[in-house]
């Protein structure tokens, strides 16, 4: 019996690692298409690798902003950004305009920047969430 | 060996003259400060364009869809001014008076707007007059098309000639294989129309069954900036470029300009566009920005408010946030300098009838020079 249960418990932490290390599918789509509407809207600013530029423009790659305001995060995105934010330790002071994107691109982009460059995050943004933030 | 080191350096040497570009992209900070920076309009989030009308009011657009008359010191929203495709890089854009805006009291705007059959938006110039504080006799002078959810590019500088010819700048829309080399289709242009939106009958695309025959200029990726310069009467412009391959231009009738055929730049991941920097029958610039600053904006200082400064060119730098002055002998850039450094990112910068240089900073608002 014991030694069943550990088979038992053996295989769900299996299962367990192995989903936490493969995104589940509609997450996967989500990221890719988050990712053109990046390289569409972004990227001349925040820059491929997510680093962004200089004390201009923010990073996204391991920027402790974005991880741990997920939903001011999202909100920047839908209403734009302004006013001095600090990111990682450094004070950004600029103007981000509101990028006019529907609340599923939004989610796109979202998970896409929140899962790529080192980023990871355990919960899938959906659109549902971004439309109960809008006003 | 010492002969093959010396050839070889004897080449690169040859190669830079040839292409016309100094071999050091060197900006310089300025050696004394001649003026003052003061705050003229604030709290303006992204002031895209500013002109200025004869009673000494300002005119300035905020790329989320508002128009601000700014008199007596202060702000005043003005009613009715176009619906706006609010998306990328998109919204109320630049603003231009007529050369005879005393007499006719025309006011023309760039804007996204999403009229029409497609989703999306594109480029629209519309003209329309100000009574009190309101926006009436609207009339759309044209309309690119077709609609695209692209966020990019809609250019949208508009400036008018010595010869009342209105000239307005269209981007690509983020698609460089497919718009910018095509006369059929809008985007990746200069266009050139009289000021009531009809078409000159000596455009150089009229004769051209279907095509644009507005267009002016092609094969350009993004011109952000438009200028008269103030001896040749050239139009003079300037362009965002992929990484690295930002351009000065001077706009010939029915040139083409080679984007993406030649580039100096690169895709932003660092990549090649082309293989070419040059082909017979384009265009060279006068001069590319390596690394790219962002361009926006462009005005030739020539008043006597600025004696230092006269016959330079100053262009503001998104990306650098700072004002670029760049002096010019026969046509080479000789020397860049930095003003304005980090009050923001530079988007607009005019000289006002009053010779005094006006600058539009995101997050600010405008700023005028004030020399010491």
């Amino acid at each position: 019996m014991k030694i069943l249960t550990s088979i038992f418990l053996f295989f769900i932490g299996f299962s367990f690692s192995f989903s936490q290390q493969e995104p589940e599918p509609n997450l996967q789509e989500s990221i890719l298409k988050g990712e053109e509407i990046y390289s569409d809207f972004c990227v001349t600013c925040h820059r491929k690798k997510g680093k962004g530029f200089a004390s201009v423009f923010p990073p996204l790659a391991k920027s402790d902003y974005l991880l741990n305001n997920r939903t001011e995060s999202i909100k920047a995105i839908v209403y734009g950004l302004q006013g001095e934010i600090i990111v990682n330790g450094k004070a950004y002071n600029n103007t981000m305009p509101s990028q006019g994107l529907e609340p599923e691109e939004v989610a796109d982009v979202m998970n896409y920047i929140l899962n790529t460059w080192g980023n990871t995050s355990n919960k899938m943004v959906t659109p549902e969430e971004v439309s109960s933030l809008i006003k | 060996m010492k002969k093959s080191v010396f050839y070889f350096w004897l080449f690169v040497v040859m190669h830079n003259l040839s292409i016309g570009q100094p071999i050091t992209n060197k900006v310089s900070e300025p050696k004394s400060k001649l003026f003052t920076a003061m705050l003229l309009v604030d709290e303006i989030d992204i002031p895209w364009g500013v002109a200025f009308m004869p009673n000494g009011n300002l005119l300035i657009t905020d790329k989320k869809g508002e128009l601000i008359l700014f008199r007596d010191n202060k702000k005043q929203k003005i009613a009715n001014v176009p619906t706006v495709y609010n998306r990328g890089q998109g919204g109320l854009l630049d603003v231009a008076l007529h050369p005879n805006y005393k007499e006719n009291g025309w006011i023309y705007f760039s804007y996204s707007s999403s009229k029409g059959e497609e989703k999306g938006g594109h480029t629209a110039i519309l003209r329309a007059k100000l009574k009190d504080t309101s926006l009436i006799e609207k009339e759309v002078l044209y309309k690119a098309t077709p609609n695209t959810t692209k966020g990019q590019h809609f250019g949208s500088r508009i400036v008018f000639d010595k010869e009342g010819y209105l000239y307005f700048s269209i981007g690509e829309r983020g698609e460089r294989d497919i718009n910018p080399q095509d006369l059929y289709r809008d985007g990746g242009k200069i266009y050139r129309l009289h000021d009531d939106g009809t078409i000159p009958k000596d455009n150089p695309f009229v004769d051209e069954k279907n095509a644009k025959t507005a267009i002016y200029s092609y094969g350009h990726r993004n011109p952000q900036g438009l200028t008269i310069h103030p001896n040749t009467k050239e139009i003079w412009s300037h362009e965002h470029g992929p990484k690295g391959g930002d351009e000065i231009n001077i706009i010939k009738k029915g040139g083409n300009y080679g984007w993406p055929i030649i580039t100096y730049g690169l895709n932003y991941s660092g990549t090649k566009i082309s293989n070419k920097t040059k082909m017979k029958g384009m265009e060279q610039p006068l001069y590319y920005w390596t690394p790219s600053i962002a361009p926006s904006g462009m005005t030739f200082v020539t008043s006597d408010k600025y004696p230092e400064w006269k016959g330079n060119l100053l262009v503001g730098s998104l990306k650098y946030q700072y004002l670029e002055r760049l002096v010019l002998k026969n046509n080479n850039v000789i020397y860049r300098e930095k003003i304005l450094s980090n009050l923001g990112r530079v988007r607009a910068v005019k000289q006002a009838p009053d010779g005094y240089i006006y600058v539009a900073v995101e997050g600010k608002g405008i700023y005028k020079l004030n020399p010491k």
